[in-house]
């Protein structure tokens, strides 16, 4: 169903992103805890490139469909 | 063949024989020529001798009636050759000399052999066995012609006269059997009679109408008990005058034994010199030899009497036997015949043996009583001149023989007177006497020579006669075999002829009858060829007929069968494609329907041969084959889905797809009001090509039931949202299509019931 498939990304999106998101967190805690003495900037840091990598990994996955491919074509 | 060589044997007769012929002429000259080819030489020499001899006779008998002075000349040299000129002057054999050829020349000799007889006889008496001899073989060829038969006649008499003065002794004969001549000269009567019509020539058609007759005669004889009866008659009759002959003979010669006895006696007692006394027995013997005689010639009489009586039976019986005609008795006649012949033959000489007995005795008798006359008047002589010697005289009277004259001349020296004067007288009565006894000599020579003459001409005839039967019997078996192998040959002959006409008949009708099977065959052929071939034309025709109908009947019925065909399979493509449009409804809400493979199938099984079926039933897309379609109702539910969400994403493409896109989009689809349902205009503007404005269209032709239409709108949304609305659309497609399909089928099955129903 293609209609479906929105609806499959998003959900992928958004799951994509709460992982991300605590993911970021999580490695920015842990990264914070372990490497930055618990300031908050790693979890900012964390969160936020967790976000945005489920932006980005969001919004690829919405642009997929329009992506053009390209293939080097051997010489012969 | 056989009337040839009759023809031939009569051509020939006419020619041997002139006048009055008997049969049987192939006889002589068969007889001739067998005897002349078999004869001796010495027979021939004899022949040749008696012929110049007959010549030489004949020529004098010719020129003697020629000229009379020659005849006298001779009549007076040759002593009784008058007679012979007397008789061959009568019935001319010179006539027989010149005409006739050698079978008449016997005759001739036979003739002129007499002839010579008479003329020589005292100087020629080797002659007479010639004439014997001659007389046989003439007897026996010869057939007894009437001429000749008075030539034998006359032949026999001149032999018997012959014989007669030979040898017979001038005795007066007392003819004392004198019924017995007259039977005898009756029978040679008879006999001579019987002769006559049986040997006159018989023409050459009588004789084969007489042989048939004979044959018919024999047959039908011989098929009845005739022949037996003729044989057993014949036998019988023959058994008894055999019988009764050999009594007469008997008797007879007994009488002859009496009179020889009595004769003898008499004699004795006339010439012997007994004492008285045995005179006296002996002239007792006499009487009683006498008696004795009286009684044998009186037996002899009766047995004679009964022997011709007899033998008159006898050649009754053989007459019969003879009228019967039948040829195969002929021998037992023959042997009858001759038989009675030889009986006859037998008792003529015993009856002449008698009668010359009896003369004798007769004789004797005369001489006694002459001696005793002698005796008596010698003795009254005697008594008157000398009674002293009567005894002697008596002893020795009666003998007048020169040895008692001598031995009496002693004692009748004193009788010479006496004999002297007798002698005188009887000289003076001597010529009387002489005569009175010749003239009962001649009488009695006469008489006996008469009788002698017919009984040895009956009996001669009677022997040529039966030798006639038994040459003509033989020659007649004899003609009887070669006309037998004639006939035989003849009869062989015919059956070759006719076998080989049979043939050639059965040839000509074989293949006439061939023809006519042909013809015939032909006929039925054509015929039956052209009814069968009518039949065969009306049976086409019916087959024909037949078989039109009944190809039109099929043609009709597989019409039938072809429209009802058409017409089930209509019914059935129709009922497929209702099957399908069943399936169609089976669709749930949110699920496809069945897959419509199955109906499908149906549909492609029942009108395989339907190329539009199959084309329809194969233009149904895969999809909706294996996994079915959705209900309108589904795809109406579903679009509503489709539309928010394309309207979500109304502003997302190629170009703008980031996530501020997505926002700022679902923000337009929030904050964008609208009409949901917006009627589509016919003809559609690009500014129409909205995606809000297309959602609404779609909204309004789905509201409206109109999927296509929708489906169009759907389609010509453009970016995601057309991403979005893309499985809607296959799916939208998906039934359009197996809807468009479906509808076309059913159409067209109704199109096809409709063309397949017939109107009532």
């Amino acid at each position: 169903m293609s209609e479906k498939e929105l609806g499959q990304k998003w959900d992928r999106c958004l799951a994509d992103c709460a992982v991300k998101f605590g993911t970021g967190l999580g490695l920015g805690i842990v990264f914070s805890v372990v490497f930055f003495k618990r300031r908050t900037w790693p979890i900012v840091f964390g969160t936020g490139l967790g976000l945005g990598m489920a932006y980005s990994n969001c919004q690829n996955d919405l642009r997929s469909r329009y992506v053009l491919h390209s293939k080097v074509a051997k010489e012969q | 063949m056989l009337r040839v060589c009759w023809k031939g044997a009569h051509a020939a007769a006419r020619q041997c024989v002139c006048g009055k012929v008997k049969a049987h002429p192939l006889q002589h000259c068969r007889k001739y020529s067998t005897a002349g080819d078999s004869g001796s030489s010495a027979g021939k020499i004899v022949a040749a001798s008696l012929l110049s001899v007959g010549g030489g006779l004949g020529g004098a008998i010719l020129y003697a009636k020629w000229d009379p002075k020659f005849r006298a000349n001779v009549e007076k040299s040759v002593p009784y050759s008058d007679q012979l000129f007397e008789m061959a002057l009568g019935p001319p054999p010179p006539p027989l000399v010149l005409l006739q050829k050698k079978p008449i020349e016997p005759l001739q000799i036979f003739s002129l052999s007499e002839a010579s007889k008479e003329s020589k006889q005292p100087k020629d008496k080797a002659k007479k066995s010639d004439p014997a001899p001659v007389e046989a073989p003439a007897a026996v060829e010869e057939a007894p012609a009437p001429t000749a038969q008075t030539l034998e006649e006359a032949s026999v008499e001149a032999a018997h006269i012959i014989s007669a003065i030979g040898e017979v002794p001038s005795v007066p004969a007392p003819g004392t059997s004198d019924e017995s001549p007259p039977g005898h000269t009756a029978a040679g009567e008879e006999c001579k009679d019987h002769h006559e019509p049986e040997l006159k020539e018989r023409p050459a058609e009588e004789v084969t109408a007489r042989l048939a007759q004979q044959d018919k005669a024999e047959q039908d004889a011989l098929a009845l008990t005739l022949f037996p009866t003729l044989t057993a008659g014949l036998e019988e009759s023959l058994g008894s005058t055999a019988k009764t002959t050999l009594q007469a003979i008997g008797a007879q010669e007994a009488a002859l034994t009496a009179i020889a006895a009595h004769t003898n006696k008499l004699k004795e007692a006339m010439d012997s010199e007994t004492p008285p006394d045995e005179k006296s027995s002996q002239w007792k013997a006499l009487n009683e030899a006498l008696s004795d005689r009286t009684r044998a010639m009186e037996e002899a009489e009766e047995a004679l009497l009964k022997a011709k009586g007899e033998l008159e039976n006898l050649r009754g019986v053989i007459n019969s036997a003879k009228q019967s005609k039948i040829n195969t008795a002929r021998p037992q006649i023959l042997a009858a015949e001759e038989n009675l012949h030889s009986m006859i033959v037998d008792l003529d000489k015993v009856v002449t043996k008698v009668q010359t007995a009896q003369t004798e005795a007769k004789i004797v008798s005369q001489y006694s009583e002459l001696v005793n006359e002698a005796k008596a008047q010698f003795q009254q002589e005697l008594a008157n001149i000398t009674p002293e010697t009567q005894a002697n005289w008596k002893g020795l009277s009666g003998k007048l023989s020169a040895d008692d004259l001598t031995s009496l001349i002693a004692h009748a020296h004193r009788r010479i007177d006496q004999l002297n004067r007798e002698l005188a007288e009887q000289r003076v009565r001597e010529q009387i006497h002489i005569e009175v006894a010749l003239e009962q000599q001649k009488l009695e020579d006469q008489k006996a020579l008469e009788r002698a003459v017919v009984s040895t001409l009956e009996h001669s005839r009677e022997d040529m006669r039966l030798e006639q039967e038994k040459k003509a019997q033989e020659v007649r078996e004899v003609m009887e075999a070669e006309m037998r192998t004639q006939l035989r040959r003849q009869a062989a002959a015919h059956t070759d002829h006719l076998r080989d006409v049979l043939k050639v008949q059965e040839q000509e009708l074989r293949e006439e009858a061939q023809e006519i099977l042909n013809s015939k065959m032909m006929e039925q052929e054509t015929h039956y060829r052209r009814l069968t071939q009518e039949q065969l034309d009306t049976f086409t025709l019916d087959m024909n007929a037949a078989y039109a109908r009944l190809k039109g009947i099929e043609e009709a019925i597989d019409s039938h069968v072809i429209a009802e065909e058409e017409a089930r399979k209509a019914h059935q493509l129709w009922l497929s494609v209702e099957a399908l449009n069943y399936t169609l409804r089976s669709a749930g809400a949110d699920f496809p329907t069945e897959p419509l493979e199955g109906a499908v199938g149906v549909i492609k099984e029942n009108c395989a041969e339907n190329e539009f079926a199959q084309a329809l039933a194969t233009a149904i897309p895969e999809e909706s084959l294996s996994r079915g379609i959705y209900s309108e109702a589904s795809l109406r539910a579903r679009f509503y889905d489709i539309r928010r969400l394309a309207r979500r994403v109304a502003l997302i493409d190629e170009t703008r797809n980031s996530l501020y896109q997505y926002f700022l989009s679902y923000l337009q689809s929030v904050l964008l009001f609208e009409r949901e349902q917006v009627a589509p205009p016919a003809k559609l503007a690009p500014e129409d090509l909205d995606t809000f404005k297309l959602l609404a269209y779609a909204n309004y032709s789905i509201e409206r039931g109109d999927l296509e239409l929708a489906a169009k709108f759907v389609n010509q949304l453009r970016g995601e949202s057309q991403r979005v609305a893309q499985d809607w659309l296959k799916e939208a497609r998906l039934t359009l299509e197996t809807k468009q399909v479906i509808s076309l089928l059913s159409a067209y099955a109704n199109a096809v019931g409709l063309g397949t129903t017939q109107a009532p």
